[in-house]
């Protein structure tokens, strides 16, 4: 998947590039982060850069001692693991017109998402993570908006296709938004082009006003 | 660690951060099992160490260390000294092992880069790299008590993502830029 690196102005925050290097977030977190990590090479690098934190860490760590013979356990596993033929065997990804990591998530491209609507032309599709937090592909047809909501906890949105805009900003392919509890936002795909996004969230979200209170048994978290 | 072991530890820094790169392309060159015991040697009980810090067993975190250390052998051909150090990639080895076997969940990484078969990494920005990573540590080790601590703490899970400060105080600017760099230069070389 190419999306020119260039453009993307929202990019992740330290705190959450350290704790995806840390390895301690929800799983549909490190999905969407992956994905931005994949269109973004200033986040990748940041990344690298709290990746030797971690290795700083490891180095400082207290030792454990190996049990007997576990150098040769080692060397027995290594030995007796199938040789891997992994070049020639294309990248995933590299056919897809999803970045790397959604497309074992999705099956394949957007072609293969199972959407299911949940009114006002907004479909959505939930992905298999781990249960502690939420990850939907949503489908925002162009002009249409998402219904104004708030969050319990912390949401990331992050653009595949077209954009968006709501009362902080305008985001584009590649930009990922970080909404914290205090946001109420309405996005609002632009006119030109359908809006798809990548959204991960670690609570239920909450809708105001009659009609998104109908539709958010739909959007099941 | 005190105060007056600051000084053989920065020497020690500045040895091994070249060394296991060495040994890395010994073990994918030549499968040069000597080059991976010593490996194991150094990298294996920290592994086991971290992996218990983290609430695994000794049963389990034996299991997965030698898991880890196989994974060394088999993805050599995959390590870009231009990116990350030895100790950097085995962290994120065993930080990948933890979250799979520990909670029982799928690690998403990024799309994979790396050199094909007719590009090579500059070995100049190699040893620049490996310097950055050495000097970063040291870094780390000179922070006050208090603050070294807290960056342990988010490393070994004992801190969510929302106590992360958004601060970090740490000297990340100069290797942010280096990989940066090589990620440049790697796209690149991709075309
Ligand atoms: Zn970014």
């Amino acid at each position: 998947m190419n999306t020119s690196m260039t453009d993307i102005k929202h990019h992740l925050t330290d705190a959450l590039l350290m704790a995806y290097s840390a390895g301690t977030l929800p799983e549909a977190f490190n999905l969407t982060i992956a994905a931005h990590l994949s269109m973004c090479d200033d986040c990748r690098a940041r990344l690298g850069a709290f990746d030797t934190v971690g290795g700083s860490v490891l180095e400082q760590c207290n030792r454990a001692p190996m049990d007997q013979g576990s150098l040769e356990a080692t060397m027995a596993r290594i030995m007796s693991a199938p040789t891997q033929a992994e070049d020639g065997k294309p990248k995933p990804g590299a056919a897809s017109d999803l970045p790397a990591p959604l497309v074992d998530y999705v099956g394949g491209s957007l072609e293969s998402v199972k959407w299911r609507p949940v009114g006002m032309g907004v479909k959505q599709a939930i992905l298999p993570t781990s249960r502690e937090a939420t990850a939907r592909l949503l489908f925002i047809p162009a002009g249409a908006a998402v219904p104004d909501h708030g969050h319990r906890g912390t949401e990331l949105t992050l653009v595949l296709r077209g954009a968006f805009q709501d009362e902080t900003d305008h985001f584009g392919p590649g930009d990922i938004e970080v909404a914290n509890e205090d946001l109420h936002h309405t996005p609002v795909a632009d006119i030109g082009a359908d809006c798809i996004c990548l959204a991960a969230t670690d609570a239920p979200l909450r809708f105001r006003g009659l009609i998104p209170r109908i539709a958010q048994p739909f959007l099941r978290i | 660690m005190s105060v007056n072991k600051a000084q053989p530890v920065t020497i020690e820094t500045k040895t091994y951060a070249q060394d296991w790169v060495a040994h890395i392309e010994r073990i994918r060159e030549t499968g040069d099992t000597r080059a991976f015991a010593e490996l194991f040697q150094h990298f294996a009980p920290r592994i086991k160490g971290f992996l218990i810090r983290s609430g695994a067993n000794e049963t389990l975190a034996e299991e997965c260390t030698q898991e880890v250390m196989a994974t060394i052998w088999q993805k050599s051909h995959l390590f870009d000294p231009t990116r990350a150090s030895v100790a950097t990639w085995v962290f994120t080895i065993a930080r990948n092992r933890k979250i799979d076997a520990l909670r029982k969940q799928r690690r998403p990484e990024p799309e994979d880069l790396t050199w094909g078969p007719e590009a090579e990494p500059d070995q100049e920005d190699a040893l620049s790299l490996q310097q950055e990573c050495a000097q970063l540590s040291q870094a780390i080790a000179a922070l006050p008590e208090k603050q070294r601590k807290l960056i342990e703490k988010a490393y070994l899970g004992e801190l969510s993502h929302s106590e992360i400060a958004e601060e970090t105080g740490l000297p990340l600017g100069t290797i942010k830029s280096r990989i940066r760099l090589a990620l440049d230069r790697l796209r690149h070389a991709m075309k």
